[in-house]
C-alpha cells in the first residue's frame, strides 16, 4: 500500500491536495455504504450467525485442539494407541470409538480439524490474492495485459481440479501440508480471477472511477481504493464457498491416496482407512464424515449469507 | 454466426496447446526414472534402458519430446506419428494407448451421459417447484437439501448410497458392470447430485428473477395461462444460465469420475487415469487427459454458440 493519501498528492499546486482528499472522502463514503449495509444485514441474519459460530469452534479446535479435550474421559493423546481396543465401539470412555490401531477416536477427530482449516483457508487466501491482483489488472488495463492473463485463465481452466491435483500431486514424493495447499492453489484461481476481472470492467468506467480520475487519482490509488472496495464482493462471496469446497477436495485427496500422508491426522485419510470395513465399523466414517460435512456446510451457508447482504439487487 | 464460430475455434488452439503443454510438463517432468522402477528389483543393463528410453523419446528435451508426442516433429524413422495423427503412443508393457480409451471411454461416456440427464430433469425440475412459488415448503425443502448435498463430500455420499441403496435395501447393484445399464444408475445418480444440486439452485435463481419480469406480466395480462407463462416464457429465459452451467461442469464431471469410478468400481477412464498416475504410465495419462481437455474445450464451444439459439437477443458479430 504505498499509495497513502500524503504521499500521492501532487505536492505544489493547494487545489491538488484538496482534490485527492475529496476523491478519498468519496471512495470512502461508497466503501462505507456497500460493506457497512452489508455489516448491519449480516448481525441480523441467524444462518450467518450460525456459520460464523460453527467456523470459528472449528478454527479453534484447529489451532486448541487440547481446548476440546481437557474434559474428555477418554485417551487424549492422539498418537498413544493400544492395538487390543482396535475398532472399539463408541462408549462413555470413548465417545467416537476406536479406530484400527486402536487410537482414541474422537482425539484423531478434534485433532482432524487442523488440516482442513489449514488448507481451505490458505488454499483461498494465496488463490484470491492471485485472482485478486491480476484479475484486476486484466480488467482495468484491457488490450494486451488482459488478453494475455485471460488465455493463461482459459489453460488452466481446461483442466479439472481434481484431475490436476492427482496428476500433481503424484509427481511429489513427499506431500505435506504446505505441498498440499501449493497445488490446490494452482488449480483453484481461475474462477476468482475471471470474477474479479468481470467486477473491474463493470466499475471500471462507472461514474466514481472517472471522477477519482478527473481530480488526478494514480492508476495504483484507483485500482485499490476506488475499484476494489467495490468490485471484490463476488471473489469473497465465492471465495468464503470456495473455503468448503477446497476442504471436501483435500478430503477426498487423502481418501484417494494422493494427498497428505501418514502419520498426519486429516478426515480424508481417516475415512480412507477405513472404508473397506465400513459394514462392520461404520463409526468410523460416519464421525469424521459428519465433521467433514458440518464444516463444509457452515463455509456454504455464510458464502450465501454473504451473496445475500453485497448483492445490492437483492435488497 | 460462422464467422463468430470460426474465431472461437481459432481461439481455441492456442488453449489447446498450452492445457496439454501443461499436462505433459506435469507427466514428464516428474522426478524420477519410470523406465528404472519399471524393473524394480531385477538387474537390468544399461543397453536395455537406454534402448527403452530412446523409444519412448526420454532422452530427447522436454519440448522435442512434447512435439514427437503431438506429432508435429518427426519421430526417426516414423515420420510424423502424433496425437494428430491419431496416435496416441503406447504405454510402457506396449499397448497402445488408443486401444485402452476404445475400452475405457464407452464406460465413462455412459456414466457422464446418464448423469447429464439426471441432473437436468431432476434438477431443473426442482428448480421450477422452488422459483415458481418463492418461500413455499417446496421451496424450502429444494434449499435445504441442495444445500445439504453441497456440504457433504462425494465419496462420503457415494459410500452411504451404495450402503443404503445397494447393500442394504438391494435396489442397485453395489459395484461393477454386471448388469448393464441398470448397473449404472446408482453411480451416475451419485455423480451428478452436486452438478444436481447447482442446477436447481440455478434454476431457481433465474426463475426468481424472471417471474417479475415485464413480459411475464404482459402474458398473463392478455390471457394466457400461467403454465403456458412459465413453460414458453419464464422457463425459456430462465434456462440460458443453467445450460451454461451444464456445459462447463462437464470438467468437474469428469473429476468426480474418478472417484464415483473408484468407490463403484467401474472401468472407466477415471480409474485408468488413476491408475496410470499411481504405476507412472506417462502416455496414458496425457493421453486421456487430452482427449478429456478436448471434450470439454469442445463442450464450452457448443454452450457458446447455443447461446444464440436460446436467447436471440445474443447477436455474434
Amino acid at each position: 500500500m504505498s499509495s497513502e493519501p500524503g504521499t500521492q498528492a501532487p505536492q505544489p499546486a493547494d487545489t491538488g491536495d484538496v482534490s485527492a482528499g475529496a476523491a478519498t472522502g468519496g471512495g470512502e463514503l461508497r466503501e462505507a455504504g456497500l460493506w457497512k449495509d452489508a455489516w448491519r444485514q449480516l448481525r441480523r441474519n441467524p444462518l450467518f450467525l450460525a456459520s460464523s459460530f460453527t467456523i470459528a469452534v472449528f478454527g479453534l479446535m484447529a489451532a486448541f485442539p487440547r481446548l476440546f479435550l481437557w474434559f474428555y474421559p477418554g485417551n487424549s493423546s492422539p498418537r498413544s494407541c493400544s492395538l487390543s481396543n482396535s475398532v472399539g465401539r463408541p462408549s462413555a470412555t470413548a465417545w467416537f470409538g476406536f479406530d484400527l490401531q486402536g487410537c482414541d477416536y474422537y482425539t484423531q477427530v478434534v485433532y482432524g480439524a487442523k488440516v482442513s482449516m489449514i488448507v481451505g483457508i490458505a488454499t483461498v487466501i494465496v488463490a484470491g490474492s492471485i485472482a485478486v491482483v491480476f484479475g484486476s489488472l486484466a480488467g482495468y488495463y484491457g488490450g494486451n495485459i488482459d488478453t494475455l492473463i485471460s488465455r493463461i485463465t482459459d489453460i488452466w481452466f481446461g483442466i479439472p481440479l481434481i484431475l490436476g491435483a492427482i496428476v500433481f500431486l503424484n509427481a511429489i514424493g513427499e506431500r505435506g501440508l504446505f505441498q498440499v495447499t501449493l497445488v490446490l492453489v494452482a488449480f483453484s484461481w481461475m474462477t476468482m480471477l475471471r470474477l474479479m476481472r468481470s467486477a473491474t470492467i463493470e466499475k471500471r468506467d462507472a461514474d466514481f472511477v472517472d471522477a477519482a480520475r478527473a481530480l488526478g487519482a494514480s492508476t495504483s490509488r484507483i485500482i485499490i481504493k476506488h475499484i476494489l472496495p467495490n468490485a471484490i464482493a463476488p471473489v469473497i462471496v465465492y471465495g468464503t464457498i470456495f473455503v468448503g469446497i477446497v476442504i471436501s477436495v483435500e478430503a477426498t485427496l487423502s481418501f484417494l491416496g494422493v494427498g497428505l500422508q501418514l502419520p498426519a491426522i486429516t478426515w480424508g485419510l481417516m475415512i480412507n482407512s477405513s472404508f473397506r470395513r465400513i459394514l462392520q465399523v461404520p463409526h468410523l466414517l460416519i464421525f469424521p464424515g459428519v465433521f467433514l460435512s458440518i464444516v463444509v456446510l457452515a463455509f456454504i451457508v455464510m458464502g450465501d449469507a454473504l451473496r445475500d447482504a453485497l448483492d445490492p439487487r437483492l435488497r | 454466426m460462422g464467422k463468430y464460430a470460426a474465431r472461437r475455434m481459432l481461439q481455441l488452439i492456442p488453449v489447446f496447446f498450452g492445457a496439454t503443454l501443461l499436462i505433459f510438463a506435469m507427466v514428464y517432468l516428474i522426478p524420477g526414472d519410470p523406465v528404472r522402477a519399471l524393473f524394480g528389483e531385477r538387474q537390468v543393463s544399461q543397453e536395455t534402458l537406454d534402448a527403452i528410453r530412446d523409444r519412448y523419446n526420454l532422452n530427447d528435451p522436454f519440448l522435442v519430446q512434447y512435439g514427437k508426442y503431438m506429432g508435429v516433429i518427426p519421430d526417426g524413422e516414423e515420420g510424423l506419428s502424433g496425437v494428430f495423427q491419431g496416435d496416441f503412443g503406447e504405454d510402457f508393457r506396449g499397448r497402445a494407448v488408443w486401444d485402452i480409451m476404445k475400452q475405457r471411454f464407452p464406460v465413462t461416456i455412459r456414466l457422464t451421459v446418464v448423469a447429464i440427464i439426471v441432473q437436468s430433469v431432476i434438477g431443473i425440475t426442482a428448480g421450477v417447484l422452488a422459483g415458481i412459488r418463492r418461500n413455499s415448503f417446496m421451496d424450502n425443502l429444494v434449499l435445504v437439501s441442495t444445500t445439504a448435498i453441497v456440504a457433504i463430500p462425494l465419496f462420503v455420499m457415494e459410500f452411504g448410497a451404495q450402503l443404503g441403496f445397494g447393500l442394504e435395501l438391494g435396489w442397485f447393484p453395489i459395484a461393477g458392470l454386471r448388469q448393464g445399464w441398470f448397473s449404472y444408475v446408482l453411480p451416475s445418480i451419485m455423480l451428478a447430485i452436486i452438478s444436481l444440486a447447482y442446477v436447481a439452485r440455478l434454476t431457481r435463481t433465474s426463475i426468481v428473477e424472471n417471474i417479475r419480469a415485464d413480459y411475464v406480466r404482459t402474458a398473463k395480462a392478455k390471457g394466457m395461462s400461467s403454465q403456458r407463462v412459465v413453460g414458453r416464457h419464464v422457463l425459456r429465459n430462465s434456462l440460458i444460465p443453467v445450460v451454461t452451467f451444464i456445459g462447463v461442469d462437464f470438467g468437474a464431471l469428469l473429476g468426480g469420475a474418478i472417484v464415483t469410478e473408484t468407490i463403484f468400481n467401474l472401468p472407466g477412464v477415471g480409474r485408468a487415469v488413476f491408475e496410470a498416475v499411481n504405476q507412472r504410465e506417462g502416455a496414458v495419462v496425457v493421453g486421456i487427459i487430452t482427449v478429456l481437455v478436448i471434450i470439454f474445450l469442445l463442450a464450452n464451444l457448443l454452450v457458446d454458440l447455443f447461446y444464440g439459439v436460446l436467447d436471440p437477443r445474443i447477436r455474434y458479430e
